[in-house]
């Protein structure tokens, strides 16, 4: 399904000033890993089945736990690895880059944010180090008066100021807040169009998170980058996201509007993310609702993968797996209970009995 | 399983390697050693040895190196290293002589160095900053002085001049080996310098390694919580601080069984000591090509054999390595 | 061992009141006493082996009368059964030494360098092969090897030498550095450095090896140890020619000439001394870079110091679990 002819930087049309075609976006994306071993052919699944559209301007928070392939989806996104399946599509044409040239061409609109703020910075080089390099690859070589008025500017735009006194330590002089500012600045060299933010602020104190996610904000407002935010907080997706998708198991089970999507989830695994959060108020709602752990990805539950701990789950969902179906203006769940089958499960709020079906 | 059959696969792989590279050195060699050999023994040769040389070096043209290289395996699995020159008798007789004699004073000499090293180890690392650290120094420098230097001294003192130990041989030349004690006793009189020199010149190796694993592994949480839990010191000590910190001390202790040989044949120079490193230097300057591959060929895989073991100590030790994938 | 031994370098350093900053810390490792002792030891025998023939008294071939004396004011190490003079032997023994110990330990190093790092950046069956390459000779037992090697040549010369110690010297910095390469491509710095678009010769040379530097110096030092221990051991032995002096050599007759029954302890003394200096100040060296590179092992003697003058004993991890603290300091 691949088209483009290899090593030639992909040069996509001018983008129009309508928000309707997607900046970036994955159809059908699928991830196998191999399982490490003398003679199994098993996979694990990391990724299946993932479609995402990324807009100028807006924010698609993806939302999940750990081992639910959000990081897998960054990285394929930003093209690290190669997909087992589906298309990256940017501006609507397929930029699968199968050459360096290809690649960088690609990676100059399409930039990533790591997770560990001090794992992503060499611990060896300055700041000014990291961002000349940055510079160098995406702007060509700038040298003296240009080179340090680049530097500068670029700190400016991450609220890193005065710029002199950053631009020489080392990262282990900064902080985490500081740090995850300099990763975006190396990002931001690269004047992208697209930011994937794998979980930007999940090592950072609480207390720097929302500077962070403002800054974000603020790149979305006023360069129009259309950003992905992958994060397991549903709460500060609500915050700071357009449009959230939940995963679970490598799958989809949820999309719409950040707002509708955490104050009414539909999916019951969405159902209990949000319910999740501690209410001092009604304890013995955690009490009931879905068991258990998140599933193997080598063996996934056949059918839908939730239905070991749906409290609705029947047959129906031990079988075959739901597709995204339509629950409402602009949302979609991956549940059976959504659907118009006669044998579909009957969904209730979570102190329904389980597995009952009338 | 997957790692020991990794493992057992890696070493068989290493073994033929070290027996092809014991084949093609000579062969490799530039000059013609046979020549070399008839005139250095200046014609004491019987034909048949010369044949048997050609054979041995490859340079008989009725066969390829192929099939050489084959006849080779076929003598090795038969236990035919050929004849020596220099003690006119099977290479393996003489190898199966010596050979008990280096096994069994390296071996106790290794053993009691790793033990008394590891649990000094463990000590001072277990109590950092204290007087005990003083032991380090100390023992680095007998470490890095070169064994035989070491063993030189301690022969120059303790036998020349206090005459307490004898200065070279393995047992008393009086005797005939035997299983009496008295025989066992000499043994263990003539052992006692050279097992000696070689306790003190590894132990450092030992006591530096551990005490940095301990320091690195007592930093870790689980140790602060056993000793939160109000476990004993010495319990939380041995129990969870070295059982972790030896697994690498393993490790480290197999690859060293290469350098343990090394010393072993230094050892044996200067105290006269029977065992296979003499046999290989006495080849050496002899020129007895034989002898000399037969000796390399039984010490590679007697270290072989130590990394077994020490690997499969390993694999028991450590559960992780029990894991699947 | 020094794979485990160097810590994560995430780890804050504990116990430094203040990180210095940018080019300071660089020179961190300067302040460091062993690895100084270490350095100067060092420095002092390489100004004697480059000024060797200048400064020996007397030519070491030279014979004399004086024969087995003890060390005088002629002869400040005494003399050979001979007549020659020891200390001159020593003092151009150093050159050959030295010289052959660093060639081993540059070659040894660079092949290290270039399997281990290449066998940990590449992965799969690349990285198998190499690695599979390198156990085999790290299992193969060295000292054997090299004399049989060194047997079988006709001659083997100063360079010969180093060579073949190269040859069976070099698995052991592979090993470390595949080890240490494999941990830091995972590290994410790599992985952004990647994302961002650099060349792959620009990750390996300007990325990975900046970080490890600290390894390649140690494992460096540790070759040359070994190289000097080994050539010494050859000559010792008599392996190699005895026409070139070095302190090997004399230590040959030394005990071909019976000197430790004869009681000439001059003779093989000395020599044995400088090779033990030597070998100690390549291991403080060694020691200073552990101790810099790992910081968990840097503050263990300052900050045990500190705490003993309070009174506090220091037992498990950094923070010390007062048991007996002098002083209350509530």
């Amino acid at each position: 399904m691949r088209t483009s002819p290899p090593d030639e930087a992909v040069d996509p049309p001018q983008p129009e000033a309508s928000d309707d075609v997607p900046v970036l976006s994955a159809v059908d994306l699928r991830k196998h890993f191999p399982v490490r071993g003398l003679r199994s052919k098993a996979v694990v699944h990391a990724v299946d089945d993932v479609t995402i559209d990324l807009h100028r301007g807006r924010v698609v928070a993806l939302v999940g736990e750990s081992g639910s392939g959000k990081s897998t989806i960054a990285r394929l996104l930003a093209q690290l690895m190669p997909a087992t399946g589906g298309q990256i599509l940017l501006h609507g044409q397929d930029a699968s880059a199968k050459g360096r040239r290809a690649f960088r061409g690609y990676v100059r609109r399409v930039q990533m944010i790591f997770q560990d703020p001090f794992g992503s910075l060499n611990p060896v080089h300055t700041v000014r180090y990291t961002l000349t390099r940055s510079l160098r690859i995406h702007r060509g070589a700038l040298r003296g008066e240009a080179l340090e008025t680049a530097l500068a500017e670029l700190l400016a735009r991450v609220q890193l100021t005065p710029p002199a006194r950053y631009v020489d330590k080392f990262p282990h002089e900064l902080s985490g807040g500081q740090r995850q500012r300099v990763a975006i600045a190396r990002a931001l060299a690269a004047d992208p169009e697209v930011l994937l933010a794998d979980e930007p602020i999940s090592m950072l104190d609480v207390s720097i998170r929302l500077g962070i996610l403002n800054l974000l904000r603020d790149l979305r407002d006023r360069l129009h980058i259309a950003i992905l935010y992958i994060t397991h907080d549903i709460a500060s997706a609500r915050y700071f996201a357009d449009r959230t998708m939940v995963m679970y198991a490598g799958r989809v089970v949820e999309q719409g509007d950040s707002e509708s999507v955490t104050q009414h989830p539909a999916h019951p695994y969405t159902q209990l993310l949000v319910a999740s959060a501690p209410d001092p108020d009604d304890l013995d709602a955690r009490a009931r609702g879905a068991r258990g752990e998140a599933p193997s990805l080598v063996h996934p539950p056949s059918g839908c993968r939730f239905h070991p701990r749906c409290p609705f789950a029947v047959d129906l969902c031990r079988a075959q797996v739901p597709p995204l179906l339509p629950v409402g203006e602009g949302r979609d769940a991956a549940c059976w209970g959504y659907s118009q089958r006669e044998d579909r499960p009957r969904l209730g709020s979570s102190d329904a009995a389980p597995e009952v079906t009338p | 399983m997957r790692f020991f059959v990794r493992r057992f696969v890696f070493y068989v792989i290493t073994f033929w390697a070290a027996m092809t590279i014991n084949f093609f050195i000579p062969r490799i060699m530039p000059g013609d050693p046979v020549s070399a050999l008839i005139a250095a023994n200046q014609g004491k040769i019987s034909p048949d040895a010369i044949d048997a040389l050609k054979a041995l070096f490859g340079l008989d043209e009725n066969t390829t190196l192929w099939q050489q290289y084959v006849a080779y395996w076929t003598h090795l699995f038969h236990f035919d290293l050929g004849i020596s020159f220099s003690g006119r008798e099977p290479v393996v007789d003489i190898l199966a002589r010596s050979l008990p004699w280096t096994i069994g004073l390296v071996g106790i000499a290794t053993i009691i160095s790793f033990t008394i090293g590891t649990l000094a180890g463990v000590a001072i690392g277990w109590r950092r900053g204290t007087r005990a650290d003083v032991l380090l120094p100390i023992s680095t420098f007998f470490s890095t002085v070169p064994y035989f230097w070491l063993a030189l001294v301690v022969i120059a003192f303790f036998a020349v001049r206090l005459k307490w130990f004898p200065a070279s041989g393995s047992y008393d030349r009086s005797m005939v080996p035997n299983l009496s004690w008295e025989f066992v006793g000499s043994v263990v009189y003539y052992g006692t310098l050279p097992a000696l020199t070689i306790i003190v010149t590894s132990v450092s190796g030992w006591i530096l390694g551990m005490r940095n694993m301990m320091v690195t592994v007592s930093s870790d949480d689980y140790v602060t919580v056993a000793q939160a839990k109000g476990l004993s010191e010495r319990s939380v000590m041995f129990g969870y601080a070295a059982r972790n910190a030896i697994l690498p001390q393993l490790s480290s202790f197999a690859l060293s069984l290469g350098f343990i040989v090394g010393g072993t044949l230094v050892m044996e120079t200067v105290f006269s000591y029977q065992g296979i490193g003499y046999q290989l230097l006495k080849a050496t300057s002899a020129k007895d090509y034989p002898l000399m591959q037969g000796c390399f060929l039984v010490i590679t895989l007697a270290v072989l054999f130590a990394n077994v073991i020490a690997d499969l100590a390993y694999g028991v030790l450590d559960p992780r390595t029990r894991q699947e994938g | 061992m020094a794979a485990e031994l160097i810590s994560n370098e995430n780890a804050p350093v504990a116990g430094e009141a203040t990180a210095p900053s940018g080019g300071k810390r660089r020179f961190l490792w300067m302040r460091n006493t062993k690895a100084l002792t270490g350095l100067g030891i060092l420095a002092f025998f390489v100004v004697i082996a480059v000024i060797g023939p200048w400064i020996a008294p007397y030519d070491p071939d030279e014979r004399s009368s004086d024969l087995l004396k003890p060390p005088s004011w002629e002869h400040w190490m005494g003399t050979t059964h001979l007549g020659q003079d020891v200390m001159s032997q020593v003092i151009l023994g150093t050159r050959s030494v030295l010289l052959i110990a660093f060639v081993a330990g540059f070659l040894a190093t660079f092949v290290g360098i270039v399997v281990g790092i290449t066998a940990g950046y590449v992965g799969g069956f690349g990285d198998e092969g190499l690695s599979a390459l390198s156990n085999v000779f790290l299992v193969i037992p060295q000292l054997p090897l090299i004399i049989i090697i060194a047997g079988m040549l006709p001659s083997a010369g100063g360079l010969t030498v180093a060579v073949v110690i190269a040859i069976t010297g070099w698995a052991w910095g592979a090993r470390v550095l595949r080890a240490q390469t494999l941990s830091l491509r995972k590290r994410d710095f790599v992985e952004a450095a990647r994302a961002n678009g650099e060349k792959t010769w620009r990750l390996i040379l300007a990325e990975i090896l900046p970080n490890l530097t600290a390894m390649i110096a140690a494992g460096f030092v540790g070759t040359v140890s070994f190289a000097v221990l080994s050539q010494i051991t050859l000559s010792f032995i008599g392996i190699t020619p005895t026409d070139t002096w070095n302190w090997g050599t004399v230590l040959y007759w030394a005990q071909a000439q019976l000197a430790l029954q004869r009681g000439a302890w001059w003779w093989y003394m000395f020599p044995g001394l400088c090779i033990a200096l030597v070998g100690i100040s390549l291991t403080l060296i060694n020691f200073g870079i552990d101790e810099f590179v790992n910081p968990r092992l840097r503050s263990t003697g300052l900050n045990a110091r500190l705490l003993r003058r309070r009174g506090i004993r220091p037992r498990i991890g950094f923070t010390p679990v007062v048991h007996e603290a002098k002083e209350d300091r509530a």
